[in-house]
């Protein structure tokens, strides 16, 4: 059990109440396997803290292979209730943005409150729970406040938050199943394959070729890996420190910063960063899911340009 | 060097281009990679299993699905069009370069949960955009309205990227104090956080153009036949 713990079993909740409605879903013809698949997730993230690690990786396989093979469906939704919509803006009008507006100020409180907890001197709570515990707890607020100025109950709630599921459908896993390919990525030396190429590839002689060797190198590790935490050790031992610093004195601070920047250039282009490109398009409902990528390519390579030309004029000044 | 476990990476792209399914292309190839590399088959579950368990703070967003879907039932979307309306002041493009700057702003001083594509994008800022779009253009084209979602979940990706490295406490800047520690290079996280300003100029002057340009040239010739 962790401090997130009490945190998954509310998540599980929502999908055990989404497994629940769509085993009864009569109209959706793939009523057993979405079924199936929000009953795993339920017992994933209810449960997951106790059972097996081997268990749970069986589970995880399981999850994968209905939603990647199309598992997942659709209950159908009620049209818009348009005569209710137009009685609640008349009544409301934009108190109606208060349960979300509500929700940034309260993280905002929480994450400062949270963070001067301390216990013998050290803070109580780590960086990740400091992140998702005050975004928990306001969106319970944000809950609280609409059920009450809305007259309605959080049965409601959930019931509504299943069509927003059902739209995100595999998408929602695909970040998680993601962070499994990372660590299968790790553990398999991934990593170490794609730095000595990176590195055969590189003329050492040229500054400005190491520079641009590092932060395109950075970005594109980053488009195959999904996240530029786990390209940043690599090429910065591989190329950063050995050449940029040890043969071209590049000074390190600036170089480090660059570099990881560059990275998230990388993260704006790739499919493998499925939590800010694929989820947001499933969860806006877009019909394509690289809708997202296609808006940040035009910002992210002239980005990366101006990264490699502010590298090379900052890191040997 | 063992060069085997690059076969996972190719699937991956492979996958990818040949639009499989994702989660079947990337757990295929966690499997596939884990094999190859000579990871045994139930070392390999629990280190799927582990991994799995450990990200799942990745899906919290699901716990703003309830607020989102009770607000949204109730005219949250006819809310934002009346809103939009009545001001004038409110161009889509000031909306996205307005909310552009403040996500880089909290960002940077480590609020970065406070906005969010499920919190922010998909209730507020996306139907406020569109209405705004709807009003100055007329109603919008499906592509055009795909696109101009796309856009404001771009950018609230932009802002939150290019504003939480400059926050010297935030783990991107820690890790790479970290990682420079165990490399024998002693530094102050501040050197780091200092140097992300200049991207982060740059992110917001290049987006905002974008935003800017898209407004422009996709916004008003679609609408207005």
């Amino acid at each position: 059990m962790t401090a997130l713990t009490p945190v998954y079993w509310l998540i599980g909740i929502v999908f055990g109440t989404a497994a629940w409605r769509a085993a009864f879903s009569r109209d959706n013809p793939k009523r057993v396997t979405t079924a199936a698949f929000w009953s795993l997730l339920a017992v994933l993230f209810l449960a997951g803290d106790w059972l097996p690690h081997a268990l749970t990786g069986a589970l995880v396989i399981a999850l994968a292979v209905i939603a990647g093979f199309g598992g997942v469906g659709q209950s159908p939704r009620d049209p818009p209730d348009t005569v209710r919509r137009a009685a609640s803006t008349a009544r409301l009008g934009n108190r109606l943005f208060l349960p979300a507006a509500i929700v940034p100020p309260v993280v905002a409180v929480g994450f400062l409150l949270l963070s001067q907890l301390q216990r013998d001197g050290a803070p109580l709570f780590d960086k990740q729970a400091l992140a998702i515990i005050p975004l928990a707890f306001a969106a319970l607020v944000g809950l609280a406040v609409g059920c009450r100025m809305l007259r309605e109950s959080p049965r409601v709630a959930l019931q509504e938050s299943h069509g927003l599921l059902d739209a995100l459908s595999w998408a929602l896993v695909l970040p998680l199943v993601l962070a499994v390919l990372g660590a299968v990525f790790t553990r398999s030396g991934v990593g170490d394959a794609v730095a000595q190429l990176v590195g055969m590839a590189i003329p050492t002689e040229s500054a400005f070729a190491c520079v641009v060797a590092y932060a395109v190198g950075m970005a594109l590790f980053t488009i195959v890996m999904g996240n530029a935490f786990a390209a940043f050790p690599v090429m910065t031992a591989g190329v950063a420190l050995p050449l940029l610093v040890g043969r071209h004195g590049a000074e390190v601070g600036s170089l480090v910063a660059i570099g990881m920047l560059s990275g998230y250039c990388g993260t704006l282009l790739t499919p493998m960063a499925a939590n800010f490109n694929i989820v947001p398009a499933a969860l806006l409902e877009l019909r394509d899911q690289n809708a997202v990528i296609r808006m940040q390519v035009a910002t992210a390579l002239p980005l990366l340009a101006l990264n490699v030309a502010l590298m090379y004029f900052i890191v040997f000044r | 060097m063992n060069w085997w476990p690059l076969a996972g990476v190719a699937l991956v792209v492979l996958g990818f281009a040949l639009r499989f399914n994702p989660v079947l292309v990337v757990i295929t190839s966690g499997i596939a990679t884990g094999l190859i590399a000579g990871i045994a088959p139930l070392e390999l579950l629990a280190l799927i299993g582990e991994s799995f368990t450990k990200g799942r703070y990745l899906l919290v967003l699901v716990l703003m699905l309830p607020v989102v879907g009770l607000l949204e039932r109730n005219g949250l979307r006819e809310q934002a069009e009346i809103f939009i309306g009545r001001l004038r002041q409110a161009t889509t493009t000031r909306l996205l370069v307005l909310y552009l700057g403040l996500r880089q702003i909290t960002a940077a001083i480590g609020l970065h949960s406070i906005a969010g594509h499920a919190q922010t994008v998909r209730p507020l800022l996306a139907p406020m955009a569109e209405a705004a779009a709807t009003r100055e253009h007329g109603t919008l084209e499906p592509e055009t309205r795909e696109k101009l979602l796309a856009l404001s979940a771009a950018t609230d990706n932009v802002g939150l990227f290019f504003g939480e490295d400059i926050f010297y406490a935030f783990s991107a800047v820690l890790l790479m104090q970290a990682f420079l520690a165990d490399n024998g290079i002693v530094i102050d996280p501040w050197r780091i956080a200092l140097w992300g300003i200049p991207t982060a100029v740059a992110a917001f002057a290049i987006h905002a153009f974008r935003i800017w340009w898209f407004a422009r040239r996709e916004l008003r010739p679609k609408a207005r036949p």
